[in-house]
């Protein structure tokens, strides 16, 4: 059986499972009742498309970060972009408290932009031979722009809104309320019909001019796909490490980087990955949870750390 | 006297040096020759305790490596390492003053800054004293590390590629100096060399290395030959005699 | 002339120590002094523990960029306080004596760090990236893992465990003063001793074997005085990400040199400033309500970009 074929069959299995696990008992023999059936309509249903697209979308905009950015150690939750949108929302939150939900995942959205370009503007200057620059300034960078919202969200007494959107949870999705995810999951599949040009994007600006990629337009692309991602992730269910980081460097393992051919595999790899932890955060403390952020942030780490360590015996 | 027992040396599972035993007396020039990944960096390494002793014995004199004090062994081996890069804000003087180190830990007497500034006119390094590293060229740096080196005052000086930076006149010019501190100083220098010629032109002796193991150990002129360039670089570069020694036609 | 620059920063320090006691008592005198005297032994000790911590976390790892906190000591404490809290549970824990439980946290530390970071440090060896990235991402980790066990245990552990996890210079525990002072001096006395040995390691593995000062040993020495000094800050007043990179940058400007005898107390007193200082500003000039630690955050980070820049260009 080919890896697609086995990657659909068991996020499939993920997914019907994730159905099954919850606070309110359920079982399969009772879905019939209408009772079991609004459940799973309001609350189940929506959650685990909710977790698939975050999780795929996730992982597609790392895998975009890191092409552009021509390392393999970043992503946006930890270079600036998911600050960036979580201080666009508390300034917008702040200033304009009547705005509607689309607005203000727009502007949130338009922030993260912006601070991707500012992550971006800075890494092209950092010398190409000292890789692990990268990866530290994003953090450095992410840090300055949290520190700059939890100084806000401080003075307007608002950090409790920081805390839900610095770590990622599933809890309270329900229908209607998760709905613009699937905006980030469109913007994920748009990216796939121009994988070949952030391909083209990975091998350096020389090489894309050379080829006739029009670099500045494909780089701007590829970062309102990260920024719509991250940003409306960080509005609807809070920032979740590692997802971005992770997944693509494990799919670049196995099937290399041509994103034509690896692209549908980040997503169902991130969709599986994100699914997996929340059925685990439900059921670790069951009947209650825990954010799946902080499930996502052992295992993601688990998973790197194997990854820098395990792997590097062989090579050598 | 250096002596090598039995040394084995595996690094993840893969056999780096397969049982060597070799002694190389105090005095002369020894080169370290043989292909990449032969093992002579490894064995190097080893004599110098920068990586741990798996199998096998070394010995320095009375001292056991791995086993004896490190602050003795100090003061009997230096190694100068393949790559050096240390922190930039050291000038000249400083990195060379480190040297001194294993005697008066941290507390550097007359004598010692004495040492520092001979080492310094001997490498010809006083103009560049007080010049921070980071803003010399490779050729000074790399002759400020073997300075480093000189006034350790050990016996023995073990170099690994010293030549990899420099230039033919600044090659030249650290082998003549070995030579000399051979000659004239009673030190014994054990160095790794990638260009035979140098090994031919400089070495009183020469150990040839391949995958791990020692296969030819002699004096230059009987060691080198087309066969055994052939048989252990597995190319067929002529050989010819000039002036008594063997050249290496590239 | 390094001499006179710690001079300088010697007044510096008074200055804004004397500034801090005196400016603005309102009623009596006597107990402001008590009151204040206290946070300020507080901020000193904070300072003085994250500064050399730091500055030999850099030594000993061979870089300017990384420090303790980044590389998760200090979640590393946060963690063991929790696991200690859910071990115990939080009556039985409150009831210890604290100073006790501080000696016994921080030799856990010790220990943990000694294990942890040893081994990253030996297989981490020559590749800096690797070792950077296991410890930011260790770090996280080490957060997720507390936060797990801090969703376990019930709200009022949490609220143990919760004063140690945010950094609150302006809300010391000066109950901890006597034992965090004893263990501080204690690690920079001995921080002080080795300042030699550090200048050596700071010339790297391959070097400072030559010279007849095994790495491997220098290291697990540095890393348990570095443990001791990050679970006193961090019992102090919690985990400040990057105080000690702005303060170890900030050093290496001021005192351009090598030598771990200037570098040690030099770092320490501009910590001391910049604490001491800022608080003053805070409290007496700006009377903000920000924690110091948020601002502190965010200058040290806009301060480490613009010295990487800087640093860069030329």
């Amino acid at each position: 059986m080919s890896r697609t074929a086995l990657g659909v069959l068991a996020l499939s299995l993920l997914f019907v499972g994730s159905l099954f696990v919850g606070a309110t008992p359920l079982s399969p023999m009772d879905v019939t009742t209408p009772e079991a059936r609004a459940l799973i309509w309001d609350s189940r249903l929506p959650r685990a498309f909710a977790v698939v697209l975050t999780g795929a979308s996730l992982a597609i905009a790392g895998q975009i970060m890191q092409l552009i950015a021509r390392n393999r150690f970043v992503e946006p939750m930890t270079a600036g972009t998911g600050q960036s949108a979580m201080l666009g929302l508390l300034v917008v939150s702040v200033c304009l408290p009547a705005a509607s939900v689309g607005l203000k995942m727009a502007l949130s959205a338009f922030a993260a932009l912006i601070g991707s370009i500012g992550f971006f503007a800075i890494t092209r200057r950092l010398p190409p031979e000292e890789p692990l620059l990268v990866p530290l300034v994003g953090i450095v960078y992410g840090g300055v722009i949290g520190s700059a919202a939890v100084y806000i969200g401080f003075q307007l007494d608002m950090l409790q809104y920081i805390d839900i959107w610095l770590t990622g949870e599933f809890s309270g999705t329900m229908r209607g309320r998760y709905e613009l995810l699937w905006i980030a999951g469109l913007a994920a599949v748009l990216s796939y019909l121009v994988a070949d040009q952030f391909s083209i994007l990975g091998l350096g600006e020389t090489v894309s001019l050379n080829l006739g990629l029009n670099y500045r337009q494909v780089v701007l692309s590829g970062l309102v796909v990260i920024s719509v991602v991250t940003g409306l992730t960080v509005v609807t269910v809070g920032a979740i490490p590692f997802i971005g980081l992770v997944v693509p460097n494990l799919v670049s393992r196995l099937v290399g980087d041509n994103l034509r051919r690896s692209l549908p595999l980040t997503a169902m790899a991130g969709a599986g990955l994100v699914l997996a932890s929340d059925i685990f955060a439900r059921l670790v403390v069951h009947p209650f949870e825990v954010p799946v952020a902080t499930v996502i942030g052992i295992i993601g780490a688990a998973v790197f750390l194997w990854m820098l360590y395990g792997r590097a015996q062989h090579v050598s | 006297m250096i002596e090598v027992q039995n040394l084995s040396h595996d690094i993840h599972g893969a056999p780096i040096l397969r049982d060597i035993s070799v002694t190389v007396p105090k005095g002369g020039v020894t080169a370290l020759v043989g292909p990449n990944g032969a093992g002579k960096s490894t064995l190097l390494s080893l004599m110098a305790r920068l990586i741990p002793r798996q199998q096998g014995r070394i010995t320095v004199d009375e001292l056991v490596v791995g086993e004896s004090d490190d602050k003795d062994l100090a003061r009997r081996l230096a190694i100068l390492p393949q790559t050096v890069h240390a922190a930039s804000r050291l000038t000249v003087r400083d990195l060379v003053g480190f040297g001194r180190y294993p005697y008066h830990r941290g507390r550097p007497t007359p004598d010692d800054r004495a040492m520092v500034e001979d080492g310094m006119r001997l490498f010809d390094l006083l103009p560049l004293a007080e010049r921070s590293l980071d803003t010399l060229s490779g050729g000074q740096r790399q002759r400020a590390f073997v300075a480093m080196t000189y006034v350790q005052d050990t016996d023995y000086l073990l170099l690994d590629e010293p030549l990899n930076n420099l230039d033919l006149a600044a090659s030249r010019a650290l082998m003549a100096r070995l030579r000399d501190l051979a000659d004239n100083k009673d030190r014994t220098v054990i160095i790794v060399l990638h260009d035979i010629n140098f090994a031919t032109a400089y070495a009183d002796r020469v150990l040839v290395m391949k995958e791990g193991r020692l296969c030819a150990d002699g004096a230059p002129q009987d060691v080198i030959t087309e066969t055994l360039i052939q048989s252990v670089f597995e190319t067929d570069a002529p050989l010819r005699t000039v002036e008594g020694r063997p050249v290496v036609m590239v | 002339m390094y001499r006179n620059r710690l001079l300088l920063l010697t007044l510096a320090l008074l200055a804004c120590a004397l500034a801090y006691l005196f400016t603005g008592v309102k009623g009596s005198l006597e107990f402001a002094l008590m009151f204040r005297g206290k946070k300020l032994a507080a901020l000193l000790l904070i300072g003085a523990a994250q500064a050399v911590a730091a500055v030999m976390f850099q030594t000993i790892s061979g870089n300017r960029i990384l420090t303790p906190a980044i590389m998760g000591f200090d979640a590393l404490y946060v963690l063991i306080l929790t696991a200690a809290v859910v071990a115990l549970g939080a009556p039985a824990y409150q009831q210890l004596d604290p100073g006790l439980l501080m000696l016994t946290n921080a030799t856990l530390m010790c220990a943990a760090a000694v294990m942890l970071f040893g081994l990253l440090l030996r297989k981490g060896q020559g590749d800096l990236m690797r070792m950077l990235l296991t410890g930011v991402v260790l770090a996280v980790m080490l957060r997720s893992i507390t936060g797990l066990l801090q969703r376990v245990i019930d709200p009022s552990e949490y609220a143990v465990v919760q004063a140690a996890s945010f950094a609150r210079f302006s809300r010391a525990e000066t109950d901890l003063l006597g034992v965090s002072a004893l263990l501080c001096c204690g690690a920079l006395g001995l921080a002080w001793r080795m300042r030699h040995r550090l200048d050596v390691l700071a010339l790297g593995p391959v070097a400072s074997t030559s010279l007849g000062e095994p790495p491997l040993r220098g290291q697990r020495r540095a890393l348990l005085l570095i443990s001791v000094l990050v679970a006193v800050s961090t019992a102090l007043v919690g985990p400040v990400a990057f105080f000690g990179l702005l303060v170890s940058a900030l050093t290496y400007l001021v005192l351009p040199t090598y030598r771990h005898a200037i570098l040690l107390p030099g770092s320490a007193l501009i910590s001391g400033v910049i604490l001491v200082g800022g608080q003053w500003a805070l409290e007496r000039v700006f009377a903000f309500t920000t924690p110091l630690s948020v601002v502190v955050e965010f200058l040290g980070g806009v301060v480490f970009l613009l010295l990487l820049m800087k640093g860069l260009k030329r």
